[in-house]
């Protein structure tokens, strides 16, 4: 439990769904406990490290219809992902930018402006105790963040100690700690990217691709696929041209994964999220790379998906050229924070 | 337990693995191509020797009926992109194959017994099981509650256990359209695999009964009721047994 002295953030109103999540827990597969975790898991680093945290620092996954929520102390905060029309107080504030709340101030959302999914992460991160090493809010097991739960009207959520690099951009920001201030910087488009509807999603084929007729194959790549209304954080159900299969045999179970696309006998695809099953036993027809888990987790149900066929070398080219981009950014807000 | 048995023949142990790649970030190893306790055996084997000698950026490895699937960092097993990713694993793993030679013999397991009451509300799929076979539900009841199973793993959801042993008269496929909710302690048939439903979850397989017991709870000290490598039996409950259970059961 914190100290009575620590800050903390009141749930006000949780809107739609409303989590903690970090990067999930890995390790665990073993016993069926799924990594889990920020869908956007680059959004939620960016933000992290906006407020001088450590990039897997927990921070608050924000579905569509934002909550209301009150910073108990003054808080250095940062917005990522889906731009939900944030406000502080009443006061629009900008996406991607350290941004200091003081005392008292609530923050609030309104109308989806683009994405799906916005990440908040405070200075110091929620300090929800860890659950099998991570903070991560498992929803069908009930396990992690708070409570194993959405947050509800009227959770106090702890905040840890900011570490000194937030102490730092606080200090720049906020030198009367009164009112409503955000850092004229932010990160570049590569790191911040303005969720696109209807994306083009890239993948590599999966292990039974062979095991599809070549019609659906192409079907697969050519055509655009609906997100239907069932579509949670384990996965969206596609809606569009029914993929045909060569053969029924059953296939024995064997590991699925964030982004792995499965296509039960109805032919219609699902691909899966961060909350997926660990294992499963429908033919797998391709792999979302990793590098278009954010765009994929900032589309919403009713928009449509396209699928573009990358190679494992392109995939992991582009894997390794965002890791790089996340791993300068601590690099260039210290050069910020040296201008004079 | 794990005795090569005559249908093994066609995989070998000591056969060469096959790798291929999951995504951009994990790597299958395929032992055989069929449920088989020395696959099992193969499996178990080089996931401990992995655990034992983890490389750099290893994330963790999933073991299932045939595979081993083993999550890797890119950035970290690439040395920030020096070298291809997948490539460096998998020459890693091969070379780890090479070394690693044939699986000991595991000790007997501990047999696990699981009610289960079969049929109405529980198992909403017993008759079109049944009719699939061409048995009596009755019949299905009893071939179903015969075997000794082995605890191939535990996946598709926390504490959810993949049992090898099903009598192959009772194999059906899977229903075309997952349930959006399969209720948890659901025992299932999907094609030749038998299993339990831990928790809640949206499901395919066909049910034909439920156990009272609970397979997964976070508050206990090891999460999972079962594990990989126990044997299990079920043994056929009513349903005011099913009742009397549940009531003592956290």
């Amino acid at each position: 439990m914190p100290a009575p002295s620590s800050m903390s953030l009141s749930i006000l109103h949780p809107g739609l769904l409303t989590t903690v999540q970090d990067l999930g827990r890995p390790g665990y597969q073993h016993a069926g406990v799924v990594v889990g975790g920020a869908l956007d898991a680059g959004a939620l680093r960016v933000a992290n490290l906006l407020v001088g945290n450590a990039d897997g620092a927990a921070g608050l996954e924000i579905t569509l219809r934002g909550p209301h929520l009150r910073f108990d102390a003054g808080t250095l905060l940062a917005l990522t992902g889906a731009d939900l029309s944030p406000t502080l107080d009443g006061q629009p504030v900008k996406m991607n930018r350290p941004t200091w709340a003081p005392a008292s101030a609530v923050l609030a959302f309104g109308a989806p402006r683009a994405g799906c999914r916005a990440y908040l992460a405070v200075a110091g991160g929620i300090a929800v105790a860890p659950v099998l090493g991570s903070r991560a809010t498992y929803l069908r097991a009930g396990l992690g963040g708070w409570h194993g739960r959405a947050l509800q009207a009227g959770d106090l959520l702890p905040v840890g100690q900011p570490l000194p690099t937030g102490q730092r951009i606080a200090a720049e920001l906020a030198e009367s700690r009164v009112t409503i201030t955000q850092a004229s910087w932010t990160p570049g488009r590569q790191l911040c990217p303005v969720p696109r509807p209807s994306p083009i999603i890239r993948a590599v084929r999966g292990p039974e691709y062979g095991q599809f007729a070549a019609a659906s194959q192409r079907a697969f790549w050519d055509e655009p696929f609906a997100i239907t209304a069932a579509a949670d954080r384990m996965g969206y159900r596609l809606q569009g041209p029914a993929l045909r299969r060569l053969t029924d045999a059953e296939l024995l179970s064997s590991a699925v994964t964030h982004g792995t696309v499965q296509v039960p006998a109805g032919g219609q695809p699902i691909v899966l999220l961060a909350d997926r099953q660990t294992t499963g036993g429908y033919p797998r027809l391709a792999q979302v790379i990793t590098a278009d888990f954010g765009a994929l987790a900032q589309a919403a149900p009713g928009q449509a998906l396209r699928f573009q066929e990358v190679s494992l070398v392109e995939a992991q080219a582009l894997y390794l050229a965002q890791e790089r981009a996340l791993r300068a950014l601590p690099g260039a807000i210290r050069l910020q924070l040296a201008r004079p | 337990m794990l005795r090569p048995q005559p249908d093994d023949v066609s995989v070998p142990p000591g056969a060469p693995a096959q790798l291929y790649p999951l995504g951009d970030a994990a790597v299958v190893v395929q032992f055989g191509e069929g449920i088989s306790p020395v696959t099992h055996a193969a499996i178990q084997a080089f996931g401990a020797h992995l655990a034992q000698h983890p490389f750099t950026g290893l994330r963790e490895c999933v073991p299932a009926f045939t595979t081993l699937t083993v999550y890797y960092d890119p950035w970290l097993v690439s040395d920030g992109g020096r070298h291809p990713p997948y490539e460096t694993v998998a020459a890693t793993l091969r070379k780890m194959l090479a070394a690693a030679g044939a699986p000991a013999v595991a000790a007997e397991a501990d047999l696990v017994e699981i009610p289960v009451c079969y049929g109405d509300a529980f198992g909403p799929d017993l008759e079109f099981v049944a009719h699939h076979a061409g048995l009596s539900a009755a019949e299905v009841i009893a071939r179903h509650a015969a075997p000794e199973y082995l605890v191939h793993m535990i996946g598709f959801a926390p504490g959810f256990p993949y049992l090898g042993g099903l009598d192959a008269r009772l194999a059906t496929p899977r229903l075309a359209q997952p349930r959006p909710l399969v209720p948890a302690g659901t025992v299932g048939i999907a094609g030749p695999q038998t299993g339990i439903y831990s928790l809640p979850t949206p499901g395919g397989w066909q049910l034909i009964g439920r156990t009272p017991l609970r397979l997964f709870d976070a508050a206990w000290a090891a999460p999972s009721r079962l594990r990989a490598g126990q044997r299990l039996r079920f043994v056929p409950i009513s349903a005011a047994e099913y009742a009397r259970t549940q009531q003592h059961e956290p």
